[in-house]
């Protein structure tokens, strides 16, 4: 019998601890119970989690724990991350656990239906251990926007984890869970896996089935995996991904290879890949210790037989316009439901007339946060008469253009290559008075949502004893090469440093949290 | 204040100076298995909310699905209608908040609709042919029904509360809209009926629609605007809405005419708005303004890829045309050779495919039609049915019409057994020997009632004698009592000239 201990059940990678699942060496209620300790010793810290799902993950743990037991043709069958606990992004309906979207619109409201990803990841048996923070309706970067308190960076409890899906990548990079889901609509998987450490993936638009996401912006939002290692992320995305009859946007076949892709990339061998290095996506704007690191990482892929080309996309530089036109159109539309009429909130007018207009009125002026009201507000604006071709109409021409830059740079490169982020996690509080500020973090993961392409981000090192991410992408359904990209990054950063990158994170001490100034 | 006013010009006054120029969309409810975007069941009549899934209440998260059906259906209304079929369309989001509208807005089609370019010869009542055209039928979502409680209108305003059924939202709809009608001059009521009764003909007939316009299938919003004679600007046009039946079409139209011209002629302006239709009054008040200020803030449906639709698949749907109803008349008046009338009658009676089945059934056309026009049509209006609803299948024409053939019932005891087929009590075969219906040509029997009866009439008889033949008439009274009814004429007569000798 092999002795474990809880910090090592909770340190091993998915991929991992479902060979030790496999092997008889753990049981799952085992490891769903470490995680489950874990998030009790830190979540207080950290906030990562909304809604804990101990009674149901623990048995979904024993059930696979009692299969295997068992043995025989339904042990065989056991999806290879069955008994893996997972964490899931508050913007993914669930039956049996509370969905908030992080808004005090949905406080309380339970789905009565499982997201397609939910009936994949219950088919498989990977046991939930609960919800995930986000900025509300996953509008933000930071997971300051949460109508339930913002979630702390796990490297540095006084920055933000990144966002809008800052609580899954705080929970996979503070150990709570080793897998989570996330959503990217301009970032929000990416962007918080590169400050917090952590390896993110956003598949080609259509890839993984929107249905039971809560929908913020329909053309850019896709689910995706957020875990510690790249390989991981290529088991999560293969288990979630594939056509889904309720989502008409979703691939008719299924992205394959993605495991093999990052078992291939592993070998750190990348002999005859082009790495295109965006002119557009470096250099001024990025924190000088991003840009260092990424140049590194450039050395690295260069050594490991890459070819690297520099490419240029000119119209890069009106993507975050696009964006911040197309997405709040989406979002004001997509929000509309919201009114208390049929579920969720409902907040009656203080005085005067009871009319459905003024309930509406009173429910979203209270359920709705500033941000998101920010945008529904824009979106409005810019689908009105008179000024959507203007807007909208000129916004989605960009986005073709973009599309069109990405296809041209495609024929030089296999892969292009940025950092995921221009900075390192900035401090809490500290853009609250400039939205543009925030926006602008996004500014080199917004173009593959405009475009629709997959992009990867894996851990680069640090700066300023802060992670800093770097960012694969590749053309529309070769969402393998981003993980074999990014598994050779990975391996090659991790055997230049002899460890792994989180690893090196500090141990969580509330302590260090600093008194609100 | 109004610048409208409730006094009517006589119609043909108001003809006498303007032109009225008309427009209409009309809503088809498709009949579909399920709904337009998700596989909620599209029943009518169910319990509230019960034909709901989480996409019909909008939820958090759901997406819409089309139904291939729904598109199937609507290019057969555009073929028949015929119409381009769009070779790629999409749908768009309508958004405005209303609660009978569960996501806050519609999905319809806005500027790229599936079917464009037709147009539809509306036959008038005296047969002159009226060229209606089409400019597009697209694809939309039907809304959740409201009802409003605590009000003596039944309208929103003043009322209490407000219930909701989603059962209806999502119910696949295909709004049919013209282009603008000139010309039809006074005929403009009578056209109007007889445009939205011909595309409810052929939704019909397409098999698409339920097409009962008592349940909502087929709802019209009727146009209307008036131009002085020898203008060449349209005038300002109202919008009467939801006028559900084919006689209320032809009554708003004519009531908004009246109004226009009185509106017109006493120096004011039209104003551009909706109008409720109220069957009681027959009448149309005002409803809410209708301006180009509406801002429905429409842009691409994002949840959903474009329609594609290939030339081999349109045209296996061309393929599955029915004959058009207006053809299928000519054809079937000159098959018959029904008299104008006849026909007419016929087919107001909507009894075209019972006498059509009835016929291949094997009965002659004139029979099918005596049936048909005469005792069924009898027993529909004594049970306050529709006469295709009564049940009658062509199989008991052909049947009741070998009985009589066979001289096992007459035409009076025919039209019992088919008051009893009616209330179920089987075949008529099965009616006749149940009830021994037969007629009685047993001579013994009618010997015996024939001898009873000129023993009790001697001088009758003696007419008889006399030569006078007609008087045999006189026993048939008895003759008949006796044999309850079921005694055969012919033979009763025959037996008594033996009898007498003659």
């Amino acid at each position: 019998m092999v002795n474990n201990s809880v910090s090592d059940l909770i340190r091993l990678s998915a991929t991992a601890l479902a060979a030790k699942l496999r092997a008889g060496e753990v049981t799952s209620v085992a490891a769903v119970q470490a995680h489950l300790d874990r998030i009790a010793e830190v979540d207080g810290a950290l906030n990562a989690f909304l809604h804990v799902n101990a009674e149901e993950a623990l048995a979904v743990a024993a059930e696979v724990d009692a299969i295997r037991a068992a043995g025989g043709a339904e042990a065989e069958a056991l999806h290879p991350l069955a008994g893996v606990p997972i964490a899931i992004k508050d913007l993914i309906v669930t039956k049996g656990q509370p969905t908030t979207a992080a808004s005090k619109m949905l406080e309380g409201w339970m789905s009565p239906y499982d997201a397609t990803v939910i009936e994949k990841i219950r088919a498989a048996k990977l046991p939930m251990l609960g919800k995930t923070n986000l900025d509300e309706f996953a509008m933000g970067s930071s997971t300051e926007h949460s109508a339930y308190g913002v979630t702390r960076n796990p490297w540095n409890l006084n920055r933000i984890p990144g966002g809008s899906g800052g609580g899954s990548a705080a929970a996979v990079a503070s150990f709570e869970a080793p897998l989570a889901l996330g959503t990217d609509t301009g970032g929000s998987i990416r962007q918080p896996g590169a400050v917090t450490g952590t390896v993110g993936v956003k598949p080609t638009y259509g890839g993984v089935s929107r249905y039971g996401a809560i929908a913020m912006a329909s053309s850019l939002d896709q689910i995706g995996p957020v875990s510690r290692t790249v390989l991981d992320s290529a088991y999560l995305q293969e288990l979630i991904g594939g056509h889904d009859p309720k989502d008409s946007t979703s691939l008719p076949k299924t992205l394959e290879g993605l495991v093999a892709a990052a078992e291939a990339g592993a070998t750190g061998d990348l002999k005859g890949l082009r790495v295109g290095v965006v002119k557009e996506l470096q250099g001024e704007g990025y924190q000088a210790g991003v840009q260092a690191r990424f140049e590194e990482s450039l050395e690295l892929l260069k050594g490991a037989g890459a070819q690297i080309v520099e490419v240029s996309c000119p119209n890069l530089k009106y993507a975050l316009g696009a964006y911040y036109l197309i997405m709040p159109s989406e979002v004001s539309s997509n929000l509309a439901k919201f009114d208390g009429v049929r579920f969720g909130k409902r907040v009656l007018p203080e005085s005067g007339p009871m009319t459905i207009e003024r309930v509406m009125g009173s429910t979203r002026a209270a359920g709705f946060g500033d941000e998101v009201k920010r945008r529904i507000i824009l979106g409005t604006y810019a689908l009105s008469a008179g000024y959507y071709d203007a807007y909208y109409g000129s916004a989605q021409k960009v986005r073709t253009l973009i599309q069109r830059d990405f296809a041209a740079a495609f024929e030089q490169a296999d892969v292009l290559v940025s950092p995921t982020a221009p900075t390192v996690a900035f401090e809490l509080g500290e853009n609250d008075n400039d939205p543009l500020a925030m926006y602008l973090n996004d500014v080199a993961t917004i173009p593959a949502n405009l475009a629709g392409i997959p992009g990867i981000t894996v851990p680069g090192g640090l700066s300023e004893d802060l992670p800093v991410g770097i960012q694969f992408l590749a053309p529309a359904f070769e969402d393998a090469r981003v993980y074999r990209a990014g598994a050779a990054l990975e391996a090659l950063l991790e055997k230049s440093w002899g460890h792994t990158l989180i690893s090196q994170a500090p141990a969580i001490d509330s302590a260090s949290i600093a008194p609100k100034a | 204040m109004s610048n409208y006013t409730d006094e009517l010009v006589d119609f043909d006054e108001a003809l006498e100076k303007y032109d009225p120029v008309l427009g209409f969309e009309v809503h088809v409810e498709l009949n579909t298995k399920t709904k337009m975007f998700s596989d909620a069941p599209n029943a009518f009549g169910d319990a509230p909310n019960t034909n709901v899934t989480p996409v019909d209440l909008g939820l958090p998260g759901v997406l819409p699905v089309v139904n291939k059906t729904a598109v199937e259906y609507s290019i057969l209304i555009g073929l028949a209608l015929n119409c381009q079929i769009a070779e790629k369309c999409g749908f768009a989001r309508k958004n405005y908040f209303y609660p009978d509208t569960p996501k806050n807005f519609q999905t319809s089609q806005y500027d790229d609709p599936i079917a464009f370019d037709g147009y539809l010869d509306v036959e008038l009542e005296d047969g002159e042919v009226f060229r209606v055209e089409i400019e597009r039928a697209h694809m939309e979502e039907d809304a959740g029904k409201l009802t409003h409680m605590g009000g003596s209108t039944g309208r929103i305003q003043g009322a209490d509360y407000s219930l909701v059924d989603y059962n209806r939202a999502g119910v696949p709809l295909v709004e049919i809209v013209t282009k603008t009608i000139e010309g039809a001059g006074k005929r403009a009521p009578e056209l109007a009926k007889a445009y939205v009764a011909a595309v409810r003909e052929i939704v019909k007939n397409l098999g698409v629609s339920e097409a009962k316009m008592e349940h909502g299938n087929v709802r019209c919003d009727a146009n209307v605007s008036l131009m002085p004679k020898g203008a060449d600007k349209f005038g300002t046009r109202t919008e009467t809405k939801n006028v559900n039946s084919l006689r209320a079409v032809e009554h708003a139209v004519r009531f908004e005419i009246e109004r226009h011209a009185a509106v017109l002629d006493s120096g004011a302006k039209i104003v551009q708005e909706t109008r409720h239709w109220h069957e009681d009054t027959r009448s149309t008040t005002s409803g809410r303004p209708k301006s180009d200020a509406d801002d429905y803030r429409y842009f691409p449906e994002p949840d959903l890829v474009p329609i594609v639709t290939t030339a081999e698949w349109v045209e296996e749907l061309r393929s599955r045309l029915p004959e058009p109803p207006a053809d299928r008349r000519k054809r079937l008046k000159a098959d018959w050779s029904y008299a104008d009338k006849e026909f007419r009658d016929v087919v107001n009676a909507g009894v075209l495919d019972e006498i059509e089945a009835t016929i291949a059934a094997g009965t002659s056309a004139a029979v099918a039609r005596k049936w048909w026009m005469g005792e069924i049509a009898r027993l529909a209006k004594a049970a306050d049915k529709e006469i295709a609803d009564l049940g009658v299948a062509p199989a008991t024409i052909v049947e009741l019409n070998s009985l009589i053939a066979a001289k096992k019932i007459n035409d009076k005891i025919a039209r019992q057994v088919l008051e009893f087929v009616v209330d179920g009590e089987g075949t008529p075969s099965e009616i006749v020997e149940k009830r021994s219906l037969a007629v009685v040509n047993d001579d013994d029997a009618l010997g015996k009632a024939v001898d009873d009866a000129m023993a009790a009439m001697p001088d009758v008889v003696e007419k008889i004698k006399g030569g006078k033949m007609q008087a045999i008439g006189a026993l048939m009274g008895p003759v008949m009592k006796a044999t309850r009814g079921q005694a055969d004429a012919g033979r009763v007569r025959e037996i008594v000239i033996e009898k007498l000798g003659l």
